[in-house]
């Protein structure tokens, strides 16, 4: 499960620049859409069978199937917006996501494999920001009538504790 | 070692636990009486799962109270736990989660250890020889033997594992009791089990209330959306409150309903969402597993620090290592069964979406323990209020109810001396 994935910068083919900025572009629209809490907009940078995960480094390490977050379609992540929206009590903060340390190769003419490292930073009202989530999105990205689209998307996190809640996507 | 030097003056309601007073949350020296009381002497506490280690030399460390312990597969099969500590300087020699030994060696002088805790050699110590002197070395009366690891009482229960520091400690079984354990043996009832993978949590409150929370069936159907809108559990429900003779450990027992209106539940609930609909409900495809018997639903509390999950089909143990008085990590650990098809190992992991730090019916418990944390520490002198069907303690055959919270206060006055 990791071994081919890890190896991701080793693989040679490069892919046009071109390519590359429409896929860091993604990843800044991405990055807003939740920092601005759109929510509702969130479940369209995927494709309807998507997949989407949230899981602990340690069971992505160790192949443990249990994620954080286990969603595998569109429906399920709308789901998820009415319930951070409508459902789970929660106290609000804002996030920043910060997301640097793009590889990107082709993926036999079928997209992209992405990876790339995240910072989401918290703050609370009233509060300091804190470092709320580090690690690594391990995407796969696919031209989806015209507009690039997560097909899928696994944050894997080093953080060994979550502070408290996890709420807003990742 | 207990900091308390008199009785606490805690202003508690004469002869009933319904009242529990703020400082029992916020107090230090009440905190470290916990550590020594309830935590280190006369309880069992929960270390893990003997499926995380299946191999002789397989290790975890673990945690009871503030202590970090390491549990270790023996080669005959057996369990051991050791605490964290180096015997010579009181190094914490083991740094890995997981791993694999055939001895454990202490990094700063290499003291090493077999796999039960016995010290089995250490580093010039008959000394160093330079020239036709013999510099160092212990003492002549310095015996191996007497300076082992810490090895505490260990006891498995169908797969489960528990450890004392205290060695005197009742009999797991009879510790649990058998109104409880009952309950304990219908999911563990010696079936392989499979690790599906691990959560882990900081809240920042302190430990008891999370035992509290899963001693109240009144705040799931209020405060949790999924439990009262699609009858996961809610105050209608065909309920039992199980406790032990002590009132220390108890289950939550109770069978689903289809969910949807109901006036006596639902009017004025403003979490009820009669129109919700969800867009993709495989989260929800319950399947009856023939074991249950009848409830869909067991959440026990075995105090301290363990509570056990069956919510219809996903599975944890969810492990209390408090942090001081205002802070606790909470460690998730999803489980299976060997005779799982794929089918159902995807349906538990489905359904884990609702628990765990960002599950839909689990990410807003840790947030009302932190807020609770921060009204205790607003005031020295208050207490909450659990008169919800009365003052007593016991059991109850409803869910309307806060008896189990004021039973295990009953049994922590007694231990506690409070």
């Amino acid at each position: 499960m990791i071994g081919g994935d890890d190896r991701l910068a080793l693989e040679t083919t490069r892919i046009p620049l071109e390519d590359r900025l429409r896929i860091e572009e993604l990843y800044a629209r991405y990055a807003a859409c939740l920092d601005d809490r759109r929510f509702e907009e969130w479940p369209d940078f995927f494709t309807d069978d998507c997949t989407y995960r949230i899981v602990p480094r340690e069971n992505y390490d160790r192949g443990l199937p249990l994620a954080t977050l286990s969603f595998e379609s569109k429906g399920m992540l709308r789901d998820r917006v009415y319930a951070v929206t409508e459902t789970l009590f929660h106290e609000p903060y804002y996030t920043r996501h910060l997301v640097s340390g793009f590889v990107v190769r082709a993926d036999d003419g079928v997209g992209f494999r992405v990876h790339a490292n995240y910072v989401v930073i918290r703050t609370k009202s009233g509060a300091l920001s804190e470092v709320y989530n580090a690690g690594r999105y391990v995407d796969h990205v696919v031209d989806d009538g015209g507009a690039l689209r997560f097909r899928e998307k696994i944050c894997v996190f080093d953080s060994e504790l979550i502070p408290n809640s996890l709420i807003y996507p990742i | 070692m207990d900091t308390l030097s008199r009785p606490f003056e805690l202003d508690w309601e004469t002869g009933a636990c319904a009242h529990v007073p703020y400082r029992l949350y916020t107090d230090a020296a009440i905190y470290e009486r916990e550590l020594a009381r309830l935590f280190y002497r006369g309880h069992w506490c929960y270390v893990g799962l003997a499926a995380e280690m299946p191999n002789a030399g397989d290790f975890k460390r673990s945690r009871i109270g503030e202590r970090e312990v390491v549990v270790t597969r023996l080669k005959d099969g057996g369990i051991s736990v050791v605490e964290n500590r180096c015997a010579h300087r009181g190094v914490q020699f083991c740094q890995k989660t997981f791993g694999t030994a055939k001895t454990f060696v202490c990094p700063y002088h290499q003291w090493s250890y077999d796999l039960r805790g016995n010290l089995i050699g250490l580093p010039f110590r008959k000394g160093v020889r330079q020239g036709d002197r013999v510099n160092g070395g212990m003492p002549e009366d310095f015996e191996l033997a007497s300076h082992g690891l810490t090895q505490l009482a260990v006891e498995v229960w169908n797969g489960v594992i528990f450890a004392s520091f205290d060695h005197g400690v009742e009999p797991l079984r009879e510790f649990v009791g058998p109104e409880v354990g009952a309950y304990f043996e219908r999911i563990f009832d010696g079936r392989e089990l499979t690790l599906l993978g691990y959560s882990r949590q900081r809240i920042p409150g302190n430990w008891k209330l999370m035992m509290e929370n899963i001693k109240d069936p009144y705040h799931p159907g209020l405060l949790h959306t999924w439990f009262v809108t699609f009858g996961l559990w809610r105050a209608d429900q065909q309920s039992e409150m199980i406790v032990d003779a002590r009132g220390r450990h108890a289950a939550m027992v109770s069978r689903k309903n289809d969910g949807g209106r109901s006036d006596a539940v639902t009017s004025g609930v403003t979490t009820f969402k009669e129109n919700m609909v969800l867009h993709d409900d495989r989260v929800l495809d319950v399947v009856v597993e023939p074991w249950w018997n009848g409830p869909t639903v067991t959440m026990l509390t075995l105090f301290p620090s363990l509570i056990v999950q069956q919510q219809v089909n996903s599975l944890s143990t969810r492990h209390i290592q408090p942090n001081g008085t205002g802070s606790f990590d909470f460690v998730w650990t999803h489980f299976g069964f060997a005779g799982d098809d794929a089918e159902m190992t995807r349906r538990r992991l489905r359904q884990a979406n609702l628990f765990g730090p960002a599950g839909y019916v689990s990410a807003d418990d840790g947030e009302v323990i932190e807020f609770s944390q921060r009204g205790y520490a607003q005031h020295a002198d208050l207490a909450t209020v659990c008169e919800l069907a009365g003052r007593g303690r016991g059991g109850a055959d409803h869910n309307v109810t806060e008896v189990l919270i004021r039973s295990m206060y009953g049994y922590y006055r007694e231990v506690m001396e409070l």
